[in-house]
């Protein structure tokens, strides 16, 4: 009895709290009390499905199968694969090394402004990419407020080189991975903590032996999910670091400048980026897309 | 001895300053005031007994260092930790709910504490390994907590505190994640476990039983502040409060049973409905005791014994009797019992108690 008790509150933990065993009966209730759906709400619900489902369709029907194997082996789209892969995986690794840390401090402590630089975090996630572009060249671009110090002092130039795509990635996707974490260390009992102190460890050692383990999944999920939100980062990407084949040209990119003289091309790209973004919602769907 | 003034008199280890634990808790949080004054010496159980959100948690965590003090201060063995940062303090803690890391095996949860002290890691696990061996859990080093029952969890928890070498253990509600059963035998080891313990260990409770098996003293808070104190004889005999008469409603004694007699160590056997052998605690509430004026003939009570009345106190509608002779212990009585049996001090009376009310358990 105890030990199953004891195992359930484990697992809540894992999964950042939400009560796993009480959905299955959420369902059948909701079931009970659904009935037929009336006309004013089917409706429209059927044309907003059909309105999201319709341009991945169409970019299925239309895509140059027959020609697929030899776009996607051409050097070009290679170059701008490999180039979006390494750029993703180095902005997620920047948004773990500086954004975990920034999850816990807000979740963990109390400071005055708390909820306004929670506020701030999260604002990335609305604004404009292509603001997040000119706020980044103002910032950190040769004649920006520390880019100008970088450039002078280290002789650092960050924008239109490949460090620039990981800096603007890294800006766009580190507050998915921010607030994910801060979820499930939210969720973490924090009294954990606390045991560990009284054996002797100090907040960092009790940080990274009891509670860095404990929301290891909450980590692992807005890994991925800031990952691929830095995949398919375009808008603040060629602000800040420009459209250069090989250098700063990532699949996005790719895709937009293939649209206009080669359209097969565009299509096969947006083929591979689509497929990631299946495989990455499958590898997720256990958080969100069972969560209703 | 150092030179201790000893005019307080009433804690019964005055030289806490010098050796062991002297503690003045205050804090203050919004419309809540702990203010708690703690002594004992090595070796001491203290039972910290008070009803829910009597601040007793709070005086706990406050002893560990999870809890800011508004004022008073701590010193153990002489040395004052009101500012030490709760990993500095020579305190282990065992939770409520053990805390145990639910990623580490048994034997690494208990080679945490001596890591952080800066054993090196096979050391440290070495150390853990003569723990789980100490506790009976040798076969379950490599379990992890979700695999471990309540009982076993609970040793594991204790182990753990214990390996930092604390010079205060603290124990907070150390048996209510247990269900009825285990509670008896969990007990029963834990107290074994605190006598070995050359420290103070301090335990929070709202169980009387628990308090009283476990503890040399109990200190009873009520409202953040203390109410009583001394040991779990004295305050079932003589409570203070209405509180108290009803939470420490309990004559307990220790013994050696043999089926179902439970021989005293000082005075009569009891008889009781349990079957044991061995050391063994009896204990009945006051309210299961009868008086008599007279020797009862045909009564059915197998425990009678000729008191004499030292005692009243009056507690609600009720009386408690304080009676010593053959047996020392607290009888509950109506008013009207007590006017009719013409009880008062120094009065000789037969007191009577079914063995079906008595409860045994293993010591």
């Amino acid at each position: 009895m105890t030990e199953l008790d004891k195992s359930g509150a484990a697992d809540e933990i894992l999964v950042g709290g939400d009560a796993r065993e009480g959905r299955p009966r959420r369902r059948r209730v909701r079931a009970d009390a659904r009935g037929r759906a009336p006309l004013p709400l089917l409706l429209p619900a059927l044309v907003g499905l059909a309105f999201l489902l319709l341009p991945l369709i169409a970019l299925l029907v239309r895509a140059p199968w027959r020609s697929l194997p030899d776009q996607l082996t051409s050097p070009e789209v290679w170059q701008a694969l490999q180039l979006s892969l390494v750029c993703a995986t180095a902005a997620t690794a920047v948004s773990l090394v500086l954004g975990v840390p920034l999850a816990w401090l807000l979740a963990r402590t109390d400071f005055p402004g708390r909820g306004f630089v929670r506020a701030l975090v999260t604002l990335p996630l609305v604004l404009p990419p292509v603001v997040g572009g000119v706020a980044l060249l103002l910032a950190l671009g040769r004649n920006g407020v520390v880019g100008q110090w970088l450039d002078s002092a280290f002789g650092i130039t960050l924008p239109f080189t490949t460090a620039g795509v990981v800096v603007a990635e890294a800006f766009v996707a580190m507050p998915f991975l921010v607030i994910s974490v801060e979820g499930t260390l939210r969720a973490a009992d924090p009294r954990y903590e606390e045991a560990a102190t009284t054996l002797g460890a100090s907040r960092f050692t009790a940080f990274r032996r009891v509670t860095l383990p404990l929301i290891a999944p909450g980590i692992a999920a807005g890994s991925v999910l800031a990952w691929a939100r830095a995949l398919g980062e375009f808008g603040a990407t060629i602000t800040f670091a420009g459209n250069f084949p090989g250098r700063t040209q990532t699949m996005p990119l790719a895709v937009y400048l293939a649209l206009q003289n080669d359209p097969a091309a565009a299509i096969a790209l947006s083929l591979v980026l689509l497929a990631v973004s299946i495989a990455v919602l499958a590898g997720l769907r256990d958080r969100w897309m069972t969560a209703s | 001895m150092t030179d201790i003034d000893d005019a307080t008199g009433s804690l019964p280890t005055t030289d806490a300053a010098a050796a062991g634990l002297d503690a003045h808790l205050v804090v203050n949080r919004g419309a809540f005031h702990l203010d708690v004054a703690l002594a004992a010496a090595p070796g001491d159980v203290v039972a910290l007994l008070g009803p829910n959100g009597a601040g007793k948690t709070t005086a706990l965590r406050a002893l560990a260092g999870l809890t800011p003090f508004t004022g008073g201060h701590l010193r153990l063995d002489g040395v004052a930790l009101d500012r030490t940062p709760p990993e500095s303090r020579p305190v282990g803690v065992v939770f409520q709910d053990y805390l145990l890391f639910p990623h580490l095996s048994a034997l690494d949860n208990i080679a945490f504490g001596p890591r952080c002290q800066g054993a090196p890691k096979a050391e440290a696990r070495a150390q853990a390994a003569e723990w789980l061996d100490r506790m009976g859990l040798a076969d379950h080093a490599g379990a992890k907590p979700r695999r471990l029952s309540g009982g076993q969890a609970q040793r594991v928890a204790l182990a753990r505190a214990l390996a930092t070498h604390p010079r205060l253990l603290l124990l907070d509600e150390p048996l209510a994640a247990l269900d009825a059963r285990t509670r008896l035998d969990v007990r029963a080891q834990l107290r074994r476990h605190l006598a070995d313990f050359e420290a103070v260990a301090v335990l929070v409770t709202h169980d009387p039983l628990d308090a009283m098996v476990l503890a040399d003293r109990l200190v009873v808070i009520e409202h953040g502040r203390v109410v009583q104190e001394g040991t779990p004889s004295d305050i079932a005999r003589h409570p203070r409060t209405d509180y108290i008469a009803q939470l420490v409603g309990l004559n307990l004694y220790k013994g050696l049973a043999e089926g179902h007699t439970v021989q005293l160590d000082s005075g009569p056997a009891i008889t009781t409905t349990e079957d044991l052998a061995g050391p063994a605690f009896v204990a009945f509430p006051p309210g299961a005791v009868t008086l008599h004026r007279d020797r009862p003939t045909g009564s059915s009570a197998r425990n009678l014994w000729h008191c004499e009345v030292t005692g009243l106190e009056t507690h609600g509608d009720q009386i408690r009797a304080d009676l010593t002779g053959e047996l020392p212990l607290a009888a509950d009585l109506t008013t009207v019992a007590a006017a009719e049996l013409d009880l008062h001090p120094g009065a000789t009376v037969w007191a009577t108690v079914k063995a079906a009310q008595t409860h045994a358990y293993p010591a």
